[in-house]
């Protein structure tokens, strides 16, 4: 390990409902600056992971700390975010009403209390950095539109556009390829890996060649824990992954995992 | 920069309607009641004054319940409630400036003497300790605000900290609102049960049935509903308002991004519950009755319907709801008063299913029509390009 500090850890973290150990005894170690893949079958814990980072449910037992110093199991989501931590929702999560920059507009960073929300005028900056974000995300053609008419892929990339306004330190990104054309899929990719560096960015993922496209280092999750860390190919050759994966059937492996 | 928001200050066509129905309602109206001969087909009664004043006051309800339904996603079907209780704080002042007119001719309220309220308060002389600030009219005239305000921000600071949502709030509201029902129905509770307060003779000194005293009861009403409406359209103007509907729309979004929107949602409960009261506070004065009917489910349920009638999320649906609703109710309960029920839920299905935008949704439901068929015809002249329906849906994400 360099002398990089951690952004997060996740220590001993074990969450159940109502029995179920969807998370059971997770470590998870992040470096700053880092983009991290996180992959698994369906039911492996990924997004409750996302939930116990900000503050959706807190783990039943285990450590999550923001920076080594922020202990994010004592805050709510609102308050997680203001650390600077921003996360993407599996579906895309926009304000179908307000057009694309006003949704840019109301996840700028700044005060979120009422009171600011009341009487704060937009600045001349706070204007260009919108005009900035948007054009990050590819979407400055489209700043007035309302984003309820935005195509699917277009809503991702807003709602990347929404995290990115906020200059998080952590960016959580749930399945930003779902539903999305190879083509739209390529683009996001490029997007994720031009912010990294700049933020620390977790990305939970299924298509296999969006993650050969982005991925330096995989975790992959299996039963709440991590079943193994490493790169993309390291990933795809370990035994227990392929086993997990594709269970008792040896054939058709490469159909899922290429 | 404007074009970007979708909410900016007021317009200059809706200043323009605005002014007009102001300079109707607030100076035409009241001039025709009070200087055109009663022979004169142009004349408007001191009754019909009345029943707008009614009118209004009700509007003043409907933004109250649209500020929070129409633009936060918070169906409240308990907003009778604070429309009432600012009715009855202010109802308090007038039954205490009765005087000695009651029937039985005491200082107390008829209902006190009635109940014997001397044997249970005789420290007071038989007056409640907490009716006597109720003499003066500047402490009533607070209470008209504060008692909804707390009683909101009690109710809905328990609500948004455990995060109750969508029907649920909805009918936790309605529950609210049926205890506190059942609870100024009890004689005991000091309000005058299930009679209410009534009879009431002066306001400020003037007579409160004399006709000159019900004009300026409706133009207050008018002057708050104008005063409410431009604060409710400042607000929704604001960046505020835009995550008041990004909360309806996205509330997890909204969390995720900073904002506790439990604060956000606790103050627009607030800022509703007061407009409601102030509402009821004029109410009461011009209908001249105040009881806990007022506040049971059925009323705030049909401040909801006006709501939908009208167009919720918009500023003007709401009021152009509550008056054609109610005008349409005063005729009704006199045409065929056994069917008016029937009529009022027919109307509620008949909005939900195929006006969704309400009355004033209607024109921009007709350009959409409109559009959809003419397109539709281009596309039956040009066999070459696939059906409109298909291309539009294509589009859809």
């Amino acid at each position: 390990m360099s002398q990089k500090s951690f952004i997060l850890t996740l220590e001993g973290v074990t969450k159940a409902f109502d029995g179920f150990k969807a998370i059971n005894e997770l470590n998870f170690y992040m470096d700053e600056g880092e983009l991290r893949v996180v992959i698994g079958p369906n039911g492996a814990g990924k997004s409750t992971m996302l939930d116990l980072i900000t503050g959706r449910t807190r783990p039943d037992v285990g450590k999550v700390e923001f920076e080594q110093k922020t202990d994010l199991t004592a805050l709510n989501e609102s308050q997680i975010n203001q650390l600077g931590i921003g996360r993407k929702f599996q579906t895309p999560s926009v304000y179908i009403d307000h057009s694309v920059f006003e949704n840019i507009w109301l996840s700028l960073e700044g005060p979120r209390t009422v009171w600011s929300t009341l009487f704060s005028r937009m600045t001349g900056a706070q204007k260009d950095r919108i005009h900035e974000v948007l054009k990050t995300v590819g979407l400055q053609d489209r700043a007035t539109v309302k984003a309820g008419s935005l195509s699917h892929g277009q809503k991702q990339w807003l709602e990347i556009g929404m995290l990115l306004a906020q200059n998080p330190k952590l960016l959580l990104v749930d399945e930003p390829a779902a539903g999305m054309s190879d083509e739209e899929t390529a683009r996001t990719g490029e997007l994720l890996m031009s912010l990294a560096g700049q933020h620390s960015i977790i990305v939970i993922e299924h298509d296999m060649t969006f993650v050969r496209q982005i991925a330096r280092k995989v975790t992959v999750l299996h039963q709440g824990t991590v079943l193994c860390e490493g790169t993309v190919d390291e990933v795809q050759n370990d035994p227990r992954v392929i086993e997990v994966y594709l269970g008792r059937k040896k054939k058709g492996h490469q159909a899922c995992l290429n | 920069m404007t074009e970007m928001i979708s909410s900016p200050a007021i317009s200059r066509r809706e200043a323009l309607v605005i002014a007009l129905l102001a300079l109707i309602g607030l100076v035409v109206l009241p001039c025709l009641n009070a200087f055109v001969p009663s022979t004169s087909p142009l004349h408007v009664s001191n009754f019909a004054i009345t029943v707008y004043g009614k009118y209004l006051c009700y509007a003043v309800l409907a933004i109250g319940v649209n500020l929070l339904w129409g633009y936060t996603g918070l169906l409240s079907l308990g907003q009778a409630l604070f429309f009432s209780l600012g009715g009855y704080a202010l109802g308090m002042h007038l039954m205490l400036k009765i005087g000695k007119l009651g029937q039985y001719q005491s200082d107390l309220p008829d209902f006190m003497v009635f109940l014997e309220f001397p044997k249970r308060f005789p420290e007071t002389g038989g007056l409640p300790p907490h009716w006597i600030p109720f003499h003066s009219f500047w402490f009533s005239a607070a209470a008209v605000i504060w008692v909804p305000a707390l009683l909101a921000l009690v109710f809905g600071w328990l609500a948004f900290r455990s995060r109750i949502k969508g029907v649920y709030f909805s009918i936790l509201s309605q529950a609210l609102t049926y205890a506190a029902t059942l609870l100024f129905f009890r004689n005991d509770f000091t309000f005058g049960g299930n009679n209410g307060l009534t009879d009431f003779k002066f306001i400020l000194g003037a007579d409160i049935n004399a006709p000159s005293t019900k004009r300026w009861l409706y133009i207050a009403s008018g002057v708050l509903l104008l005063a409410v409406y431009l604060g409710c359209r400042w607000l929704t103007s604001t960046k505020f308002g835009l995550i008041q509907r990004a909360i309806r729309d996205s509330e997890n979004r909204v969390l995720f991004s900073g904002y506790a929107t439990g604060r956000f949602k606790l103050f627009v409960f607030v800022v509703s519950a007061v407009i409601c009261g102030l509402g009821g506070a004029l109410y009461v004065p011009q209908v001249g009755i105040i009881n806990p009917s007022e506040m049971a489910p059925d009323k705030s349920l049909e401040a909801v319907v006006w709501c939908a009638v009208g167009g919720r999320g918009s500023m003007l649906g709401p009021v152009v709801g509550a008056i054609a609703v109610n005008a349409m109710k005063s005729y009704a309960t006199h045409a065929f008063p056994e069917q008016w029920l029937y009529l009022l839920g027919g109307m509620f299905i008949l909005v939900t299913l195929f006006m969704p935008g309400g009355i004033v949704g209607v024109p921009a439901q007709w350009r959409a029509a409109r559009a959809r068929w003419t397109r539709k015809g281009e596309a039956a002249g040009d066999k070459g390009t696939a059906p409109a329906v298909l291309e539009s849906a294509t589009k859809e994400p």
